[in-house]
């Protein structure tokens, strides 16, 4: 068993990527090099060893690289009825034949864009991930929704990912939509091989003035699958930010979801479900930063865990002193189904201002006896009276979707979920 | 069609019930009365199948099966309904889907077609109107935010939308205001039968003034220690349970 030593590990990441944001790189290669890998004294990582589980499973911590997807992989991967234009990407890499020209939307390849300013909004000091994917991600991906551009319908952004000889993937996103624009973005990421990957994504939104940005985030890549996601947007005055995050499996998956709210009169929204089962180790690490005054955010996650899964949720809530008459609420419920499943739930809230209201709270529990026997008292079936009261649980997080082909496709998921293994 | 004998049942080791033996037959009523803690709404858990009962001793035949053998849903589907003491509120599970899913799930035990959505809701409205039911509420979830009173009545609509052939209601009148308890009796009988009987437990007379019993029985220290007509309830409104206890317990003690 190797130990992964951050030297190692960066010559080879470094050695693959192309010309371009040198200063950007070198910028995260210090940050990662300042952090290092967590390790169990890491608090932010105390309850999800990363670092043990990458050195067990990734032998080649070297880029994995771009490969073919085919038209059909990428029809398969569509949901049934979906409407909105699909963005195709291999590895972090972009399949501009397979994907939609999106009207109204500039998407560029990040080597085409050399002043964009990555790291500007998830910035590399915060996390040792976010640093490492900014020495020496690939590929990456440009997207700009101009000021006052309506899109109506969603952009998918399809991931494919496949351990390719090196096993480690670094997608990188930026995403800026100018004042009074609307859009709604979905990541899907789908699992091409049986071998272990490591997926290290970093996604930055920058907000203008009254932007509506939705994003929602399915996870369903199978139990070979390491990953970190760090997802941070800016919130400007006026603006809105709703966060969807479901995971339904994962060797071990760790997400990252930061918003700042740096304008008055403005939302943030982070909702999340996790369904676990077997050896699913999922980590919710949530951060809403509220620094100026009259702002909103509402936070909903909730954890279903069956076998021998493990779920972690960390909400931070920062209310600056500047951040009079802010509203912030906070939410973490989980069921727990077998005596091996296992929650770490931490509300986290640092309110410096005076005049504010927030609340927070978290359960964790079993399936309510009395009412899983009323069911059955009516007729209903074990199983089926299970499979209902949990839907009736995890459903409230999935009316957030608004995109209906999405949503009836997360729906059929976690139904099917519900009713085979749990 | 349900036949009791000599059951006995616990909770966590303690015994509640000692003995019980009951005979009901199609198109009886029969009412349970009982002071506090006599082990009436254990014996109405106990028939119904729920798991945190322990039967001890006894058996229970209905319609010539071992009821005590079969899960609460079967239970259920052979035509056993149990009205709530405390209606469960259940967040997030329409009323509606809900109630679809436990008639069609009857029907097809019983051998019948599923129900379509037009005629399930042909249905519903019917019997709706026996329980002076309110549509909005049905559009709500389970019993969600639901007064006392529609809780109540929504367990009367739940069982005329199952038709059962034995019907327990267990302390259906607690807390009931005298309009409320009228709309919730006038359902039960209309669905009265020759073919289905139902037990009636409570602790106060006044809901046997408007669902008539054939038999009246009390119960005290998990045993039933006198049976009637219904002029026995009328007896123990008026004089209270404390003269039944003291005949109990000095027959106890000679």
């Amino acid at each position: 068993m190797s130990t992964l030593i951050k030297q190692d590990i960066l010559v080879e990441l470094l050695a693959n990527v192309g010309t371009g944001f040198e200063q950007v790189r070198a910028a995260g290669k210090e940050a990662f090099q300042d952090q290092g890998f967590p390790t169990n004294k890491s608090e932010e990582y105390k309850f999800t060893a990363i670092t043990k589980k990458l050195e067990q499973s990734i032998q080649n911590f070297a880029p994995a690289g771009a490969f073919e997807v085919t038209a059909d992989q990428v029809k398969a991967n569509v949901f049934e009825g979906y409407a909105g234009d699909v963005l195709v990407f291999a590895n972090g890499h972009f399949q501009p034949s397979l994907s939609s020209t999106i009207e109204g939307v500039e998407v560029a390849l990040l080597s085409e864009k050399a002043d964009t300013a990555i790291g500007s909004i998830a910035k590399p000091g915060k996390d040792p991930f976010c640093a490492l994917n900014q020495s020496s991600f690939e590929g990456g991906i440009f997207i700009s929704v101009p000021k006052k551009a309506q899109i109506q319908m969603p952009i998918l952004l399809l991931n494919f990912f496949k351990a390719n000889g090196g096993q480690v993937i670094q997608p990188r996103v930026w995403i800026e939509a100018g004042d009074f624009a609307e859009v709604t973005f979905i990541n899907h990421s789908v699992n091409l091989s049986d071998t272990p990957y490591f997926a290290n994504k970093v996604m930055e939104l920058k907000g203008g003035l009254n932007t509506q940005i939705r994003c929602y985030n399915l996870q369903n890549e199978g139990k070979n699958a390491i990953e970190v996601s760090t997802t941070e947007t800016d919130i400007q005055k006026d603006g809105r930010f709703t966060s969807v995050n479901i995971s339904l499996s994962g060797e071990l998956v760790r997400n990252n979801l930061s918003i700042n709210i740096l304008g008055s009169n403005s939302e943030g929204n982070m909702y999340g479900l996790y369904l676990l089962n077997g050896k699913s180790h999922v980590d919710n690490h949530t951060n809403m930063d509220h620094t100026v005054a009259h702002s909103e955010s509402n936070e909903l996650y909730k954890g279903i865990l069956a076998d021998s899964s493990r779920g972690v949720f960390n909400g931070k809530i920062f209310v600056r002193q500047d951040a009079q008459k802010t509203n912030a609420f906070q939410q973490n419920n989980n069921i727990l189904l077998s005596e091996d499943a296992v929650v770490n739930t931490k509300p986290q809230l640092e309110i410096w201002a005076d005049d504010v209201k927030c609340s927070h709270g978290c359960t964790t529990g079993q399936l309510d006896e009395e009412a899983l026997f009323y069911l059955q008292a009516r007729g209903i079936a074990k199983d089926q009276a299970k499979g209902l009261l949990l839907y009736a649980f995890a459903g409230e997080v999935l009316d957030h979707i608004t995109d209906e082909s999405f949503r009836e496709y997360c729906i059929a998921q976690v139904q099917r979920r519900l009713g085979s293994n749990f | 069609m349900l036949s009791i004998k000599n059951l006995h049942a616990s909770i966590e080791g303690t015994p509640i019930l000692r003995g019980i033996n009951l005979e009901v037959k199609a198109g009886e009523v029969h009412a349970i009365m009982g002071p506090n803690g006599s082990g009436k709404s254990t014996l109405a858990s106990v028939l119904a199948g729920r798991e945190e009962y322990e039967v001890t001793e006894g058996e229970v035949s209905f319609k010539g099966k071992n009821l005590l053998d079969l899960s609460p849903e079967v239970r259920a589907r052979e035509g056993v309904f149990l009205a709530f003491q405390y209606p469960v509120e259940i967040p997030g599970v329409s009323s509606t889907n809900f109630l679809r899913t436990a008639v069609n799930q009857v029907r097809e035990y019983r051998g019948e077609e599923a129900l379509d959505a037009v005629k399930f809701l042909t249905l519903m409205k019917e019997k709706m109107k026996l329980v002076e039911m309110d549509q909005k509420l049905l559009s709500r979830a389970l019993n969600e935010g639901f007064s006392g009173g529609e809780k109540k009545r929504n367990e009367i609509f739940q069982m005329a939308m199952l038709a059962p052939t034995l019907s327990i209601l267990d302390e259906t009148d607690s807390g009931l205001d005298i309009d409320a308890l009228r709309i919730v009796s006038n359902g039960v009988n209309q669905l009265k039968s020759k073919d289905n009987a139902t037990i009636i437990v409570t602790h106060y007379q006044r809901l046997l003034d408007y669902i008539i019993p054939d038999f009246v029985h009390v119960l005290y220290n998990g045993q039933i220690v006198k049976s009637g007509s219904k002029e026995l309830a009328l007896e123990l409104e008026e004089k209270g349970y404390d003269w039944i206890k003291d005949e109990v317990d000095s027959r106890a003690t000679v």
